[in-house]
């Protein structure tokens, strides 16, 4: 379509590419690579605490403190879920950290690809001075600005509903700055064709430049989501009310009031996980292309 | 648009010239800042301006409902003499000590590992990436769970194998100890894609030219693959430094500082006089103290790179 997609993704490099150390080691090609037994392992290794989160979620909740503990329970088990569903206010959390990461990653799509095209396109004064602050922010450690935004939303009546966790992920400088990379690589006969025909900025950038974003957009989509969904010092600090606590600061909550309720606990540490897990086996290829990407901002 | 002046002489006076252009100039300015004007007024509008407001804070002394008073530099001078601020400092750089080699040099390892097509791969790529998505919420109720003293799966491990068990998170000694290896379990994928992006560089004509003077995998790697990966090493390094000494999320969702204080990290402190005691101006002197450390750690690898002739950005 572009030169853009005749780049091999990371992902796609590193599943193409065979490591010529790898080659010159094993020059038959039968014979079982010896990484198996370093990466099974690890592995199972990285894999265990999830394992361990599912089964002691659907595990009797006696069989979780018992000693010494089975691994696998005995019999399959819902009290843990049924308990967090009954008497907790999951379900108003899960809503609230809905909310605030579609709601994040809407504006994030719309502003910093809006941004992201203007800075890199379009001349205008000031520009350069746009450029420059804005990648200057990124310098700036967030716990800089905790106090000051506090005080800022708690007046502006901010902190008493979910105002206060959405605001601060409507826009990000990475975000920016994510679309305005992309953005440049792009070539410029795509605007001077649509500009020959007689199309606005705001046409071209619609109807050309919009549709061929949609790997950048769907890495910062992620990149939003990833964030605001696991956030948890900003909620911790901002959100005052119990009505609009975020999923991972309910969660959070529970280790002083639900210490012991290990299978409730785990299943709320299921609802909380699974939306991302499940989202990332779907996507992995994006994930590993904004992680990526968020090292390249430095 | 540049066609007509050629066809017909210019026939408007200069004066009428300037004022189009400066029209169409004006024009090309409206449309680019109403482009950039939501995200930038938002960035540098959450940024900037609680940036200096934390600054002027900084020098007062204000609990957020009383008049502010105005300290100077006293509050920057006490947290020198800070006993409380001096441990958290200690803390934070105990666990960026663990956790920052571990992380690199993980990332290193898994990078090579997984740097090579056979069966299976993608399921163990996917195996060490997927903890990434895990929040500190969760990751936190693993880790207390995981690392139970009394029926924690580690513990068992520990018993099967019919070693002592240990305090974990409860033990005063082994408490970061515990939060950085759950770190390193969260974060070992970004390490290990930055270091899988960077193998893809590696020449591969200097790779064979190696195998052909006959050295080893293992030679080549540090003759050959290791040399060429400085500078991502530094880049990630600086990266995971930063990160590290930011630490607040896994503390504040496993230990909350404790046992007796011994995972107080600068954020964690920084929190603990902000949000709980509500010392507002001294919170802000701890964040720009904060800041300091990060650039001076920043410009410290940057220069001593610099000097060893090896260029991260």
């Amino acid at each position: 379509m572009t030169a853009l997609d005749s780049r091999p993704t990371v992902d796609e490099a590193v599943q193409t590419t065979v490591a010529p150390v790898a080659r010159a080691r094993t020059p038959r090609r039968r014979r079982m690579s010896g990484w198996h037994f370093v990466l099974a392992p690890i592995a199972l290794l990285f894999l265990l605490p999830f394992v361990q989160m599912f089964m002691a979620s659907v595990s009797p909740a006696k069989e979780l403190v018992s000693y010494p503990p089975p691994f696998i329970p005995s019999r399959i088990d819902f009290t843990g879920f049924i308990a967090l569903f009954q008497n907790t206010d999951i379900m108003l959390w899960l809503l609230n950290s809905t909310i605030v990461s579609a709601t994040a990653i809407a504006s994030h799509l719309v502003f910093c690809s809006l941004a992201g095209y203007g800075f890199a396109r379009l001349t205008f004064r000031g520009r350069n001075f746009g450029i420059f602050a804005i990648l200057g922010t990124i310098m700036i450690p967030t716990q800089l600005l905790m106090i000051p935004t506090y005080v800022l939303f708690s007046r502006l009546g901010l902190v008493d509903g979910l105002g206060a966790a959405i605001v601060p992920w409507l826009a990000t400088a990475f975000g920016v700055f994510l679309m305005r990379q992309f953005f440049m690589s792009l070539p410029r006969e795509l605007e001077e064709a649509g500009r020959i025909d007689g199309a606005s900025r705001w046409q071209i950038f619609i109807r050309i430049i919009l549709p061929l974003a949609k790997p950048a957009l769907a890495t910062l989509a992620i990149f939003t989501l990833l964030g605001s969904w696991n956030d948890l010092v900003w909620p911790l600090i901002a959100i005052n009310n119990d009505n609009a606590f975020t999923l991972q600061l309910g969660i959070a909550n529970f280790q002083g009031t639900r210490r012991t309720q290990w299978s409730l606990l785990m299943a709320a540490n299921v609802v909380a996980t699974m939306p991302l897990i499940l989202f990332f086996l779907f996507a992995q290829k994006q994930f590993i292309q904004t992680m990526t990407m968020t090292g390249l901002r430095g | 648009m540049t066609t007509r002046p050629l066809l017909k002489p210019p026939l408007r006076s200069p004066g009428v010239q300037r004022a189009q252009r400066s029209r169409r100039r004006f024009r090309d300015d409206l449309s680019g800042w109403l482009f950039v004007a939501p995200a930038s007024i938002l960035v540098l509008g959450l940024s900037f301006f609680p940036a200096v407001w934390s600054f002027i804070l900084s020098l007062q002394e204000w609990n957020g409902f009383s008049e502010p008073e105005f300290v100077g530099l006293d509050n920057y001078s006490a947290l020198i003499t800070d006993d409380d601020f001096a441990s958290a400092v200690m803390h934070t750089g105990i666990y960026t000590a663990l956790f920052v080699p571990m992380s690199v040099l993980a990332g290193l390892f898994l990078a090579v590992a997984l740097n090579r097509k056979i069966r299976f791969i993608g399921l163990y790529r996917t195996a060490i990436f997927v903890p990434f998505v895990a929040s500190a919420a969760a990751t936190g109720i693993l880790s207390t769970y995981l690392f139970n003293p009394q029926f924690g799966l580690v513990n068992n491990v520990l018993r099967v194998l019919g070693l002592p068990a240990q305090g974990w998170l409860e033990d005063q000694t082994q408490a970061m100890f515990v939060i950085a290896l759950m770190s390193l379990w969260g974060q070992a994928a970004f390490t290990t894609v930055i270091y899988l992006a960077a193998l893809q560089d590696v020449s591969p004509e200097l790779l064979e030219a190696s195998r052909l003077d006959g050295a080893n995998p293992w030679q080549s790697f540090w003759s050959v693959v290791w040399p060429s990966l400085r500078p991502v090493t530094i880049f990630v390094t600086i990266w995971q430094t930063i990160g590290a000494i930011q630490l607040f999320d896994l503390v504040y969702t496993t230990t909350r500082g404790g046992p007796l204080d011994a995972t107080k990290t600068i954020v964690y402190y920084l929190w603990e006089q902000a949000f709980r005691r509500l010392e507002f101006g001294y919170g802000s002197a701890v964040a720009y103290a904060l800041f300091a450390l990060t650039l001076v750690i920043t410009i410290g690898v940057v220069l001593y790179s610099r000097r060893r002739g090896q260029d991260a950005f």
